[in-house]
C-alpha cells in the first residue's frame, strides 16, 4: 500500500529546543489522520514540515510516494493547506482571494472562476463573494481559508486547527463539508484542540506531547484502551469515598475537589457510589477522547 | 506535469509582482502619488527657488542652470524612494502582518520566485513613478530627447538595486519600527550627498570618497548624462557599479528573507 504521507524519525529543532523529536507516522489514502496535543507539542511544526514550509532538521519524509529532497513544486501543487493564521489577502475581495490563489497554482482564468463559484457555494459564502475580506467576521474568514485550501483540487488536505474561532453552527457546517470530502476519498491531515472534532472526523489519530508521539490509534480504540467505557465524576468527594476507590483498586484521578473514576462497569459502580457515599454532584457519562487526552498529557497548564 | 516553457518559468517569478499590481491598481492614485510628491516638491522648491540665486555653471563642459542640474537627481531620488519604501515598509507589512508570503508558500511557488517578484515589483513602482515625474519635468524642457528615453530602463535597473537593498533590511530588521533606521541613517543622508543638490568635485576628498561608494551617486551620474545627452566613458563604471550592487543584494535579500520566513 502506498502511503500519502510517510514520516520516519521526523525531527525539528529550534536552537536547543526539540520541537519535533523523531516522530514516525503515516497517512493512508482516503484517511483523515488527526494530530492532537497541547500547545507546543509540535503539531504545527510537523505540519509545516509536511508542506515544505519549514525545512526538517532530520529524518525522512515521503509524500505521495516520493522522497522529498527539496523538490516541493509538484508535491505542493497536489496539497491544500489551511494554516493556523488567517493569512488571507486583506486588500482583496472574497472571490479575488480565491482567484488569485488559483493563479499561484497556474490554474487558467476561466477554470479558476468556475472553481471559485463552486467552492463559495460549497461553503455557503457565495452571497459575500464581493465583500472585502476585512469586512468578514472571524468565522467567515476561517471558512474562506478552508475553502482556499481546496482551490487546486488537492489530493491531501492539511488543516491546522480549522475550526478555531468558529461558532457552533459554522463548526458543524465545516464538519459536514469535511465529512463530505472524506466520503469522496480526500486524504486529510488535521490538528485540533477540540476532542469532539477529532472523534467525529478522524479515522486514526496520534496524541503528541513535547515533540513525541504518545499514542496512535482509532479514537474508539484509544478510549477503550486508556480510559475504559465509562467515567464517573464526583464533585467534592468525601474522605470515605476516596479511601473506597483506592481500596477497590478503581482506576481514578484525584483532583482533590473532584474525583474522576475510569471504569468498564459504569452503571454498577455508579449505583454503588451514589447510594453509599453521595448522590449529589455524582455523574456517570461515556468516556471520551478528552479523558484520554487529559490522562496522557496531564492537567497542568502549558502556557 | 505542467509543460515548461520559458514563459511559464518567467511567470512564476512574476506572481508576487502581479499580486501587488492587482492591489495597486485598485487605488492607484493614492498608491502612486505619495512617494512621488516629496521628490517633486524638492524639485520645485530647490530647483525653481534656488535657480536665481545660483545662476548658471558648467557641468561636464556644458552650461547648465541649477534647476536643469537637479532635475535628473530628483528623478533618481524618486527611484530610491519608490523602490526602497516599497520593499521595506510595504514588504514588511506583507511579511509580518498580512502573512502574504506564508500563504504563497503553501502553493507551488518557491521563496526565490516570491522574493524575485517582490524585488521586481519595487523596480516596477520605481519605473511607473519615473515615467510620471519625467513627463512633468519634460514639460519644463529640462530633458534632452531621444537620449532621455534611456532614463526609463535605467530607472528600472536602479529600482532593482534599491528594492533589493530594501528587502535586505526587511529580512534582517527585527521589528517594523526599526525600518526607520536605514531610512534615516542611510537613505536620507545618501540622497543629500550623492551629487544630487551640489556637484561633488568642490567637496572635501573624504566626502567624495563616500559619495563614490554610494549607489545613488552612480544612478544620478547616468541619469544626468541621459538627461543632458552627454555621454562619456566614465558612465560604464557607474553602470557596472549598479550591476554589481544588484548582483550582491538581489541574492542576499532572497537569502535573508528565506532564512527569516522558512523557520
Amino acid at each position: 500500500m502506498q502511503y500519502i504521507v510517510e514520516a520516519r524519525g521526523l525531527t525539528k529543532t529550534f536552537g536547543d529546543i526539540r520541537a519535533v523529536d523523531g516522530i514516525s507516522f503515516h497517512i493512508l489514502p482516503g484517511e483523515c489522520f488527526g494530530m492532537l496535543g497541547p500547545n507546543g507539542a509540535g503539531k504545527t511544526s510537523t505540519i509545516r514540515m509536511s508542506y515544505g514550509f519549514s525545512p526538517m532538521t532530520a529524518g525522512s519524509l515521503r509524500i505521495f510516494g516520493h522522497e522529498v529532497n527539496g523538490n516541493w513544486r509538484d508535491i505542493k501543487s497536489r496539497i491544500g493547506v489551511c494554516p493556523q493564521d488567517n493569512n488571507l489577502d486583506p486588500d482583496l475581495t472574497v472571490a479575488e482571494n480565491l482567484e488569485l490563489y488559483a493563479h499561484y497554482f497556474e490554474i487558467p482564468k476561466e477554470e479558476a472562476r468556475r472553481r471559485t463559484k463552486r467552492l463559495l457555494e460549497f461553503i455557503s459564502l457565495e452571497h459575500r463573494r464581493d465583500a472585502k475580506v476585512t469586512e468578514l467576521s472571524g468565522g467567515l474568514m476561517r471558512r474562506l481559508v478552508i475553502t482556499r485550501a481546496l482551490i487546486n483540487n488537492p489530493e491531501l488536505l492539511i488543516l491546522d486547527e480549522p475550526t478555531t474561532g468558529l461558532d457552533p453552527q459554522s463548526r458543524h457546517q465545516v464538519w459536514e463539508r469535511l465529512e463530505e470530502l472524506r466520503f469522496r476519498g480526500l486524504s486529510t491531515l488535521l490538528t485540533t484542540h477540540y476532542m469532539d472534532e477529532a472523534s467525529r472526523l478522524c479515522d486514526r489519530l496520534v496524541i503528541m506531547d513535547y515533540g513525541k508521539i504518545l499514542v496512535e490509534g482509532k479514537p474508539a480504540d484509544l478510549i477503550k484502551t486508556y480510559v475504559g467505557r465509562d467515567v464517573i465524576e464526583v464533585a467534592a468527594p468525601s474522605r470515605e469515598l476516596q479511601d473506597f476507590v483506592v481500596a477497590q483498586h478503581m482506576e481514578h484521578e484525584n483532583l482533590s475537589h473532584r474525583l474522576v473514576i475510569y471504569t468498564h462497569e459504569g452503571e454498577k459502580n455508579f449505583r454503588e457510589i451514589s447510594t453509599r457515599f453521595s448522590n449529589v454532584g455524582c455523574t456517570l457519562r461515556m468516556a471520551s477522547l478528552e479523558d484520554v487526552f487529559l490522562k496522557l498529557t496531564g492537567r497542568g497548564l502549558r502556557e | 506535469m505542467i509543460a515548461l516553457s520559458p514563459f511559464t518559468i518567467a511567470k512564476r517569478y512574476l506572481m508576487s509582482l502581479q499580486r501587488n499590481f492587482v492591489v495597486y491598481r485598485k487605488v492607484w492614485l493614492t498608491n502612486a502619488l505619495p512617494n512621488i510628491m516629496l521628490p517633486f516638491f524638492l524639485f520645485v522648491s530647490f530647483g525653481l527657488g534656488l535657480n536665481f540665486l545660483v545662476g548658471k555653471f558648467f557641468y561636464h563642459g556644458i552650461e547648465v542652470s541649477y534647476v536643469h542640474y537637479i532635475a535628473p537627481a530628483m528623478i533618481s531620488i524618486n527611484v530610491v524612494f519608490n523602490a526602497f519604501f516599497e520593499s521595506t515598509y510595504s514588504s514588511y507589512v506583507r511579511m509580518d502582518r498580512q502573512k502574504t508570503f506564508d500563504a504563497m508558500m503553501a502553493t507551488p511557488l518557491t521563496m526565490t520566485e516570491i522574493m524575485t517578484g517582490e524585488i521586481l515589483w519595487g523596480a516596477t513602482k520605481a519605473l511607473i513613478a519615473t515615467a510620471i515625474m519625467q513627463a512633468v519635468i519634460s514639460l519644463f524642457g529640462l530633458i534632452q530627447y531621444p537620449e532621455g528615453f534611456l532614463i526609463l530602463p535605467l530607472a528600472f535597473l536602479g529600482g532593482i538595486a534599491f528594492s533589493a537593498f530594501g528587502l535586505f533590511f526587511t529580512g534582517t530588521l527585527p521589528t517594523f519600527e526599526m525600518v526607520n533606521l536605514p531610512v534615516c541613517l542611510i537613505v536620507c543622508p545618501m540622497c543629500a550627498v550623492s551629487g544630487t543638490f551640489f556637484p561633488l568635485q568642490h567637496m572635501a576628498p573624504w566626502l567624495q570618497w563616500i559619495a563614490e561608494a554610494l549607489p545613488l551617486t552612480h544612478l544620478v551620474k547616468i541619469t544626468r548624462a541621459f538627461s543632458f545627452g552627454v555621454m562619456d566613458a566614465e558612465l560604464w563604471w557607474s553602470g557596472a557599479y549598479l550591476l554589481v550592487f544588484c548582483a550582491i543584494f538581489f541574492p542576499l535579500a532572497v537569502y535573508v528573507m528565506r532564512r527569516r520566513i522558512m523557520k
